[in-house]
């Protein structure tokens, strides 16, 4: 009996098969992943810094951020960006879905244009929307000044309310498409006929949308704002590409200030602590994801 | 009638005018000459065409460079990924062995761990193994966020196909080896395709990871290469970014509009399932 028929007859064994088959991905996911997540949280307890392996400090680092008001701006803004971001992407998207929802000539066209600006990679389109909103050669203000509504050209980027501002809109931009696509999917399984009983029964589009529409989108709008706010509050390419966190660190978030201080810095303890920081939150957005998940 | 159809197309052109102004103003920016990007009469007209912009792109920047970097981290990350996935989406649905719950739930928690909370212990990680400013060290770090996303997708997939088919193949002698790739592989095309591209437009869009550990010019992915290298200081060379993010916007939006369909099943799906 040679060795090589005998692993080949093993694997005909499912369990020893699945092992095998998931072998690849969970080396993967261990190493580079798991690994990673538990290797942050230890490193946001030492006074590690780039090329020194530091020594274990406990919280102290997370009493150095937690007294700093850069951070407590940077976790305040975070906030501030996702949960505007969520209530322009919902509220738009929706409003798009509604309207992609009707048939009309050019449906696929719109459908497949209206989705570009979450295809396009976030940092080139960043930059456009950087470029359109520079302080001297704006186009927007331009057109604004023609039409008589401001006098000089606004400085978008350069102060923090309007940075703050620009920003909110500009990821509300890349992802509202994403919220639409959910929606019209939503829309497309709702029965025509709830609709026909409802308008017989004297019933306004209004309360239509009120009592059948909204109520039966309530699952896909959970799972969407859930998944959404994850990836916006810990958001880098748009706020890195368009403001680099300034003007005086007004625009900071979690990630842009993590960066900043372990890698521009070189403290990472300190920029770990600031990269753990989120977790808090996304744990429980993660329980509602994987809670809503289940249910369907 | 025409009411409906203000109320209709109203409305559509308004979202049309928001969502698509920035790729406008990419094209716009390319073929316009320097001296009517700073005086221009109406800047969302162009008076005179120029392709300076991308021969200087092309020429004396590093551009065409990144561009094939870009291609290859993508192309790479997507083959590995959904190869990896295919085998652990089949393992889950198919072989029941001890754990598969356990492992189906793992992937799913995964999925949702954003890279940006990974970025600095993962510099630790890469730095020990010696992949630091390797390309190539780009197709298994993009793994990690594909895999999971991929595996996700496939399972939705791979639930859908009757067992049935795998059982007759088995009476009539199949290997395992045959029926995972010979009998559920083709069926499974579609949600492979489905995978491929959101891994290879995941990929094309990646920043945080190729910003922190590529450093050399020459192993730079488009986006790093363009914001740390064609933006010094305060000076922007406008018309040269805007024709490398028109570029660079490209092959992401032809896989896209080659196979629209698929990335709405995919949304849908990944609300649906």
């Amino acid at each position: 009996m040679t060795g090589r028929p005998q692993i080949l007859a093993r694997l005909d064994s499912p369990r020893v098969l699945g092992y095998v088959l998931i072998a690849p991905a969970a080396v993967l996911l261990l190493g580079l992943l798991a690994y990673p997540l538990v290797l942050g949280v230890w490193l946001s307890m030492t006074s590690a810094s780039l090329g020194n392996a530091g020594e274990f400090v406990g919280l102290k680092n997370y009493a150095t951020i937690l007294d700093d008001p850069i951070f407590r701006g940077a976790a305040a803004f975070s906030v501030l960006y996702t949960v505007c971001a969520e209530i322009g992407k919902l509220t738009l998207g929706l409003a798009l879905a509604l309207i992609l929802n009707q048939r009309f000539r050019g449906y696929r066209a719109a459908r497949s244009l209206m989705l570009l600006p979450w295809v396009a990679p976030t940092v080139l389109s960043a930059l456009a929307w950087l470029w359109l909103l520079d302080p001297q050669f704006s186009a927007l203000s331009w057109l604004l000044i023609k039409l008589h509504l401001i006098e000089t050209n606004i400085d978008f980027l350069g102060h923090a309310w309007p940075a703050r501002f620009s920003l909110i809109v500009v990821n509300i931009w890349r992802g509202l498409p994403y919220f639409a696509i959910g929606y019209l999917a939503g829309l497309q399984g709702i029965s025509k006929d709830l609709y026909e009983a409802a308008a017989i029964d004297g019933a306004t589009g209004w309360q239509a949308f009120r009592r059948i529409t909204w109520p039966l989108l309530a699952p896909i709008t959970t799972i969407l704002v859930a998944f959404s706010s994850i990836f916006t509050l810990t958001d880098f390419q748009l706020i890195w590409t368009m403001t680099r966190g300034g003007p005086t660190d007004s625009t900071q978030v979690f990630t842009t200030l993590a960066y900043q201080r372990a890698i521009t810095g070189g403290q990472l303890g300190e920029g770990a602590a600031i990269a753990v920081a989120p977790i808090v939150f996304m744990v429980v957005l993660a329980v509602i994801v994987v809670r809503s998940v289940r249910e369907r | 009638m025409f009411l409906r159809r203000l109320r209709l197309y109203g409305p559509l052109a308004l979202y049309g005018v928001f969502l698509l102004l920035p790729f406008y103003w990419m094209l716009l920016t390319t073929f316009k000459p320097d001296a009517e990007l700073l005086k221009s009469p109406n800047p969302f007209l162009i008076f005179h065409v120029t392709i300076e912009h991308i021969t200087g792109l092309l020429t004396q920047t590093q551009y065409l460079q990144w561009f094939g970097n870009t291609l290859f981290v993508s192309a790479a990350s997507t083959v590995v990924s959904v190869f990896i996935s295919y085998i652990t989406a089949y393992a889950i649905i198919r072989l029941r062995f001890p754990g598969s719950e356990v492992v189906s739930t793992a992937i799913f928690l995964a999925y949702i761990v954003p890279p940006a909370i990974l970025f600095i212990p993962l510099a630790t990680i890469i730095i020990q193994l010696h992949w630091f400013d390797k390309l190539w060290a780009l197709v298994p770090i993009y793994a990690t966020f594909l895999v999971p996303f991929c595996t996700w997708l496939l399972i939705g997939f791979l639930k859908n196909i009757p067992r049935e088919l795998e059982e007759a193949a088995r009476v009539d002698g199949a290997s395992n080896f045959a029926i995972i790739w010979r009998i559920i592989f083709p069926i499974a095309v579609p949600g492979l395709i489905s995978a491929s591209i959101f891994s290879f437009t995941l990929s094309w869009n990646e920043y945080l990871y190729a910003l922190v550990y590529m450093s050399s010019s020459t192993n730079k992915t488009v986006s790093v290469g363009m914001i740390t290298e064609l933006i010094r200081g305060d000076r922007f060379q406008w018309g040269e970014l805007m024709a490398g993010a028109l570029i660079g916007i490209l092959p992401a939006i032809l896989v896209y509009f080659f196979f629209v369909e698929y990335y709405v099943a995919g949304v849908s799906g990944s609300v649906k399932e």
